[in-house]
């Protein structure tokens, strides 16, 4: 039996071959087995206690086709795998089943055993007559022991059908695409690259760093961002192993786990970054200003610029939307004024096709929009701004050059209003967020903190809901910044107005029971960490699961937190869920372990129980394509010159062998490998008794 | 009446038992308008109370079986109820939003009711009637006297936007829609920050100084605000604007008082048909 073919054996498997790799028919000549042992565990007394082990075996002797039957008091033990083998080569069998726990905990074991002895794993099979038996039927010893033995003749009836397969085999390209440039991102890259394999970091915006490169100081310890950060984003950017591809994104991906195929698209800069040498002399001369995202709006940069002076790559952009050549076709300033002639307003959209063995999504996230907080009149006054707002107005490097000046006037505000949750923690608002964000309570502490240190007479007042300091240091830290004086209070704030040039923010101190009416200089929210925006279409571009929110979701919210649904695809950091840095940072790393224990096989193997089509039966409907969650099916010219028709194919690589096609197909072409609609049926005689 | 027989076509109104007696300027103004406008109202027959508050209770069956009643009998006799009373609709459009969500329960209050109303009639403020059916374009253009000049603060309050889940008729922390139809009529709209808060409603009853509060903060924002008049859309908050004024001076001595009105009222004047409104005449207002 092992002469016949294996599932895709005779296919190109090579790196490149993505989307070739097709499952085939079974042979046919598969013959049904005639020589079948059966094994009955007794898992001590879990199965033996209940079930009648001894007249299970006694019965499925009778049964026709099977050579063997016997039980044993715990058959995943050694004796009781040598018990199989030996039993094997007396009696010859030519397949096994095994009475006993669910198949998820032993059959992996069971195959294993059957292999030793010469025979295909996959004529091995479990019959569950633990969790789905003896332990749901305590009670009713009789009927259980008649249960146990229909789902042993149910099993016989499969194994005698079961083919011979071969796990397939897939190639593992040692490649890694990162998705996101901020610390997760280059966590992860970094961390790859150092283990020696190639990585091709991608980023949406002109340089990397992300959030963290805005941020002034960071909790607990006080450590200037920038000053951590920069290195990481050098060392990113200067790494042998790491390409960065900035000012792009990701735009398809097809393939699989070893292979997956990624078309990315790069938006012109206008700028060729091969000439420039990132003197700065076209920013310098630019005459158009333009509000700073990078600062929140609160500083100024030109039409021609980079997010910060510390860039990575330290190369300027034009922004098309408000350049006055793109707008007016007038000025050209930066292009006269560059001295190794790298302004070039023709640059297009340039896209790379690559393979990548796996790929880490760490796209990070962005704070609640400004158009949805109207109680706090963010985005309708200035003085009301956001954390990552206030971070640039600590920041050395910031707007304001780390005096704490309120934007409407520039005055060194004497009363600041920090609030919590805005955004967060409330279910009960139609467009907020339920979730904890995670990071406020300690930032907010942090950014009273250096209020306090900056504004030695300012007061500083936090509303909050209840403080969340989960961390190393964490609460030392929190406790710290009460005892420096900022005024903690508990409650939520109802509206902030202005009034004069100041504003009233309206709250309440749930501890004594009063309202509070605050005139603050400042308002800084503390926002809620929302899912990058298009979050949503890269996950379905990706195919794996994000969340109602947009967050990526894991593969197992305990045991598998960096891997998504689909294997190959790794996440890292806020993409996933809010986080800080710390923690952001070792999901990151554990993301590269994944990838780099992936990159340490050459091949992988895969279950080879997947679907196929009898292409003489495909009608070519295409039904079964959209029924495919997996997107493993399209429809394609069939194999035999004389069907003329289109026929269903399926990608083996990517199927997971779920069987929606084969509840889809009208014709009955589709079929799972080892569970054929024959074996279905002939098991469900045996179950029911009925024999047609 | 002059509008166009042509275009005419009723709409099922609920007014509620406050525009029967205390608001009855509200009501009357309503009606005139829409008519003039070329969506006449026509009155659900054999109305009751709507129950006037929702009830705080989660299992409360019985207190949502009067406005359940009105709905199931709206419903026989057309797709839309269009309501105008703040409370009202705060009821109606709830009730309705929570039969729609609970169908076992709705059953069991359909069984109490004897009614088999399955949740899909649209209750409608008449300010969506304006702004939905009629258009606020159409509205400005059908102004025969614009109240050019009259700075108007336009108040929410509590029971239009909240909450905001089951109502859906504005946002509620910065709405606009008020604000919208006084500039239609020629209004220059005053904005000011109390426009959304409580006006201490049944409070006047319970804590008066409570209420005073509330509605001074209101009066005395939109004074402060440069307004001339301030705009309400439900007969509480009409009446605690008004009976609050006193406070709100003591407060703040310099306050001289704001007229309040419904917004229905400044409509009908702006439209012309406001001639005939009982109590007390708009024309003071207008400035001179």
């Amino acid at each position: 039996m092992s002469s016949q073919p294996p599932v895709g054996g005779d296919r190109d498997l090579s790196a490149g071959a993505v989307g070739s790799f097709l499952s085939q028919p079974p042979a046919p000549s598969t013959k049904p087995r005639r020589r079948i042992g059966v094994f009955v565990c007794w898992c001590g007394v879990n199965i033996g206690g209940v079930v009648d082990v001894e007249r299970v075996a006694a019965e499925a002797a009778k049964l026709r086709g099977v050579a063997h039957a016997t039980h044993y008091r715990y058959m995943c033990s050694e004796p009781g795998q040598r018990l199989i083998q030996q039993a094997i080569a007396d009696h010859r069998l030519d397949g096994v089943v095994v009475a006993a726990c669910s198949p998820r905990m032993h059959e992996t074991t069971f195959r294993s055993t059957v292999v030793a002895a010469g025979l295909n794993p996959y004529a091995c099979e479990v019959a569950n007559v633990r969790e789905q038996c003896s332990w749901v039927h305590r009670g009713e010893k009789e009927l259980a022991t008649e249960k146990a033995i229909a789902a042993v003749r149910a099993m016989i009836e499969k194994v005698r059908q079961d083919e011979p397969l071969e796990a397939l085999r897939i190639p593992v390209t040692p490649k890694a695409l990162v998705i996101g440039g901020g610390i997760a991102g280059m966590q992860a890259a970094l961390d790859i690259a150092n283990a020696g394999r190639e990585v091709v970091l991608v980023e949406r915006l002109p340089s990397i760093g992300g959030h963290m490169a805005q941020l002034a100081e960071t909790f607990p310890t006080l450590d200037c961002s920038q000053c951590i950060l920069t290195p990481r984003m050098v060392e990113v950017g200067q790494h042998r192993r790491i390409r960065l591809i900035t000012h792009a994104e990701v735009e398809s991906v097809s393939g699989y786990v070893g292979s997956f195929a990624v078309r990315i698209g790069r938006r012109p800069t206008y700028v060729d970054w091969e000439k420039c040498t990132g003197c700065g002399l076209c920013q310098e001369r630019c005459p158009t200003k333009v509000p700073a995202s990078f600062d929140r709006g609160l500083g100024q940069r030109k039409a021609i610029y980079t997010l910060s002076p510390q860039a990575v790559p330290n190369k300027p952009a034009i922004d098309a939307e408000h350049c006055l050549y793109f707008q007016k076709g007038v000025c050209r300033v930066c292009q006269r004024q560059c001295p190794v002639g790298a302004v070039d307003f023709t640059q297009g959209e340039t896209t790379f096709e690559e393979t990548f063995g796996a790929i880490v999504v760490a796209t990070g996230y962005e704070t609640f929009p400004k158009d949805r907080l109207g109680e706090y009149g963010y985005g309708e006054h200035p003085d009301v701004i956001d954390g990552l707002a206030f971070e640039r107005l600590l920041a050395a490097s910031g707007p304001t050059a780390g005096e704490v000046r309120r934007p409407s006037d520039g005055k060194v505000p004497q009363e600041v209003v920090f609030i919590q949750c805005v955004g967060s923690r409330e279910p009960e608002r139609d467009g907020r967020m339920p979730y904890c964000s995670r990071v406020c309570c300690m930032y907010t502490a942090k950014q009273a903190t250096l209020y306090k240190h900056k504004v030695p007479d300012g007061q500083p007042y936090v509303f909050y809901t209840d403080v969340r300091a989960a961390g190393k240091g964490y609460e030392e830290f929190y406790r710290a910044a009460e005892e420096e004086g900022v005024l903690y209070l508990r409650g939520r704030v109802a509206r902030v107005f202005p009034e004069g040039d100041q504003l009233v923010v309206w709250g309440a101190d749930t501890l004594s029971g009063k309202r509070v009416e605050i005139r603050a200089d400042l308002v800084v929210l503390a926002t809620a960490m929302v899912a990058s925006p298009g979050s949503k279409e890269l996950a379905q571009r990706l195919r794996i699961a994000a969340d109602e929110h947009g967050f990526y979701t894991e593969a197992h919210p305990k045991l598998r937190p960096v891997e998504s649904s689909t294997p190959g695809i790794y996440l890292a950091g806020c993409g996933q869920a809010p986080r800080d840095i710390a923690d952001t940072v070792a999901h990151a790393s554990g993301a590269a372990a994944k990838v780099l224990a992936l990159f340490s096989r050459s091949e992988l193997t895969q279950e080879p129980t997947v679907a196929w089509v009898d292409e003489e039966v495909c009608a070519g409907c295409g039904l079964c394509v959209p029924a495919c969650p997996y997107e493993a099916r399209r429809l394609d010219e069939a194999r035999e010159l004389d069907l003329r028709h289109q026929v269903a194919k399926v990608n083996a690589a990517l199927c997971q062998g779920c069987g929606a096609c084969v509840a889809t197909c009208p014709n009955k072409a589709c079929q799972l490998r080892n569970t054929s609609s024959s074996q279905v049926m002939a098991m469900i005689e045996a179950l029911t008794g009925f024999t047609g | 009446m002059g509008f166009d027989y042509v275009d005419r076509q009723t709409h099922l109104y609920f007014p509620g038992c406050t525009l029967s007696t205390k608001a009855r300027s509200l009501d009357v103004a309503a009606r005139a308008a829409a008519s003039s406008l070329g969506v006449p109202l026509q009155e659900l027959p054999d109305w009751t109370c709507c129950g006037a508050t929702f009830p705080l209770a989660v299992d409360n069956l019985m207190a949502l079986s009067g406005p359940a009643r009105i709905l199931a009998d709206a419903r026989l006799l057309g797709a839309e109820l269009v309501t105008l009373c703040a409370a009202c609709y705060n009821v109606l459009q709830r009730t309705n939003h929570w039969l729609r969500a609970q169908p076992e329960k709705r059953d069991t209050l359909n069984y109490f009711i004897e009614r088999d109303y399955r949740g899909d009639l649209r209750v409608m403020h008449y300010l969506e009637l304006l702004r939905d059916v009629v258009g606020f374009e159409t509205v400005a253009a059908r102004v025969v006297r614009p109240l050019a000049g009259l700075r108007v603060a336009p108040y929410y309050g509590c029971l239009l936007l909240r909450p905001p889940g089951e109502l859906g008729l504005d946002d509620p922390e910065r709405p606009t829609l008020l604000g919208r139809l006084l500039a239609s009529l020629g209004c220059q709209v005053v904005e000011y920050p109390m426009a959304a808060e409580c006006c201490g409603s049944y409070l006047a009853v319970s804590a008066p100084e409570a209420a005073a509060e509330c509605t001074s903060n209101v009066l005395l924002s939109a004074a402060r605000a440069g307004a001339d008049c301030i705009v309400a859309a439900c007969p509480l908050c009409h009446f605690n604007l008004g009976a609050w004024q006193d406070s709100a001076r003591q407060r703040h001595p310099s306050f001289g008082g704001l007229p309040v009105y419904y917004f229905t009222e400044l409509l009908a004047l702006a439209l012309g048909v406001g001639d005939e409104l009982e109590g007390q005449s708009l024309r003071d207002v207008m400035p001179s």
